[in-house]
């Protein structure tokens, strides 16, 4: 198939765009791979791209259950950021950064990497400070942060309210002009389209049923679409995690699924350039290209497999939209739902080889699994690959529970509905 | 979601706190066993379907219940008190 550009694209319009080929094949499943990803979301898909293109694998196939794009892919909001405060944390997110400047170009889609900023808000003193820490702890790992005064923050963003009669006044906030959104659909079809021009057969309304395994080594699959056998099986499956495990024999996990839910309301324009978060409750909020507000803010906080939540979420988030912009308090909401996210017991993701032989787990992602995209495939494809862990993930350990090594970037504990 | 407490009725889920699996039980605490305590603390059967779990009336009576909920419709079949209690919460639909 052709690369997209300029070109390609006068070249259908003369042919009123009727001859556009799909963006990648509907292949029959085969009885045998070298490699089998379970899950094809974007990080699945990744990882079956980089482990074909950097680790020269061939042989490859992406289960899918319903439709490319249908999970947690097409449901988050869009942020793409590496804002942390542990170093393990900042350096694998500011990779997986790195990974999205260049992406678009890589996989030769526009994946409309806007880097628009994220700025978090501070309301008391010790959070301002909390603030210069985590931004300090950025820029020591390479990544970008600047911290900003009330003032600059009222010239950057006119529609934020940043009068000091509030319960809640902007002291000031901590800026990441690199970071910013992306087109998430435009990631699973990037990522199929390129993964399936390396030879990726990725295989769609195809559910996993029951492992097959000699002893405790995992050699194939029993799916809906026939009985496919592995070398390598890897689970990358976020909300569905516990489940699929469960098929496998792993009847606990470090995990817990919930509800998270995202609003878009009708489209305006032109208001909000960047993507702000309100530091004194949870909300984020952004606009879209089409000109909807984006935002979202807590898991509803119970276990659930729903994709859709209940009010209280909504009332807590739309209270604290429109105390930071009053100006949206009369505009109508279009659309909500729900994904169900991964909650790791310690707030950070899982990226490694097991728990059984011929295994590979990459799980555990919270709200943050669509700006992991890009690194997470590159790491879980170098875990797959060279059955050790790449030097980014190697943090990202199932026993680090076990160990004491848990990475709780909020120091929340072990409750995942905090994280 | 609403959830019907046994002491006060049926009320909105936001009177109430989640705390989690309750089939989960605490280690004696004599128990030096590494690994039953990290089951205890991190270990999660995260079912989907059927979930009995805590929840604490913590805008009203307080009391600590035990709610069987399913997880993909968020129906809930019993709720019924916790602790010296147990089995005085009557079936719940």
């Amino acid at each position: 198939m052709s690369d997209y550009s300029a070109f390609s694209l006068l070249k259908n319009a003369f042919s009123g765009h009727r001859n556009w080929k799909s963006a990648w094949r509907k292949p029959e499943p085969r009885e045998n791979y070298e490699v089998v990803i379970i899950g094809g979301g974007g990080h699945g898909l990744a990882t079956a791209y980089y482990l074909a293109k950097i680790y020269g694998v061939r042989n490859i196939a992406v289960l899918e259950k319903g439709n490319l794009g249908g999970g947690n892919v097409g449901r988050n909001t869009t942020i793409v950021r590496s804002n942390y405060l542990l170093p393990a944390n900042i350096r694998f997110y500011e990779y997986s950064m790195k990974l999205w400047e260049g992406l678009s170009r890589e996989i030769n889609y526009n994946v409309m990497f806007s880097q628009r900023g994220v700025l978090n808000l501070a309301h008391t003193p010790g959070q301002l400070d909390e603030y210069a820490r985590r931004g300090n702890a950025m820029l020591m790992e390479g990544a970008d942060a600047e911290l900003l005064s009330r003032e600059e923050i009222s010239r950057r963003i006119p529609g934020l309210y940043t009068g000091q009669d509030t319960r809640f006044p902007i002291l000031g906030g901590l800026n990441q002009p690199r970071a910013g959104t992306a087109r998430h659909d435009a990631i699973a079809w990037g990522y199929a389209r390129a993964a399936d021009r390396q030879g990726v057969d990725i295989i769609e309304n195809c559910e996993v049923i029951g492992f097959i395994k000699d002893g405790d080594t995992v050699t194939g699959l029993n799916t809906t679409r026939g009985e496919i056998s592995a070398a390598k099986v890897g689970v990358s499956v976020a909300g569905s995690t516990s489940n699929v495990m469960k098929l496998a024999g792993i009847d606990k996990l470090p995990i817990e699924s919930h509800v998270l839910q995202a609003f878009v309301t009708e489209p305006l324009k032109p208001l909000i350039d960047t993507v702000v978060t309100f530091g004194a409750g949870h909300l984020y909020i952004s606009q879209s290209d089409k000109g909807g507000l984006v935002f979202g803010g807590d898991v509803d906080g119970y276990n659930s497999y729903a994709q859709r939540g209940n009010l209280p979420i909504f009332e807590h988030v739309a209270a604290a939209a429109v105390t930071m912009f009053p100006n949206l308090s009369r505009l109508r909401l279009l659309r909500n739902w729900g994904g169900i996210v991964d909650m790791s017991m310690d707030g950070s993701p899982i990226i490694c080889k097991g728990p059984l032989p011929g295994l590979y787990l990459n799980a555990g992602w919270c709200y943050g699994g669509f700006k992991a995209t890009p690194a997470a495939g590159h790491c879980f494809a170098h875990t797959i690959a060279k059955d050790e862990p790449h030097e980014l993930n190697s943090k990202y350990t199932l026993d680090r529970f076990f160990n004491g090594n848990e990475l709780d970037e909020n120091g929340t504990g072990p409750i995942p509905a905090l994280h | 979601m609403k959830i019907k407490c046994p002491i006060c009725g049926k009320r909105e889920a936001s009177e109430y706190t989640y705390i989690g699996d309750a089939t989960v039980k605490r280690p004696d605490v004599n128990n030096t066993d590494e690994q039953s305590w990290f089951e205890y603390v991190f270990q999660r059967r995260n079912p989907r379907g059927d979930h009995e779990e805590h929840w604490q009336h913590t805008a009203a009576c307080r009391s600590i219940l035990k709610v069987k909920r399913n997880t993909v419709t968020h129906k809930i079949s019993s709720v019924d008190l916790e602790g010296p209690w147990q089995g005085q919460g009557e079936e719940n639909n």
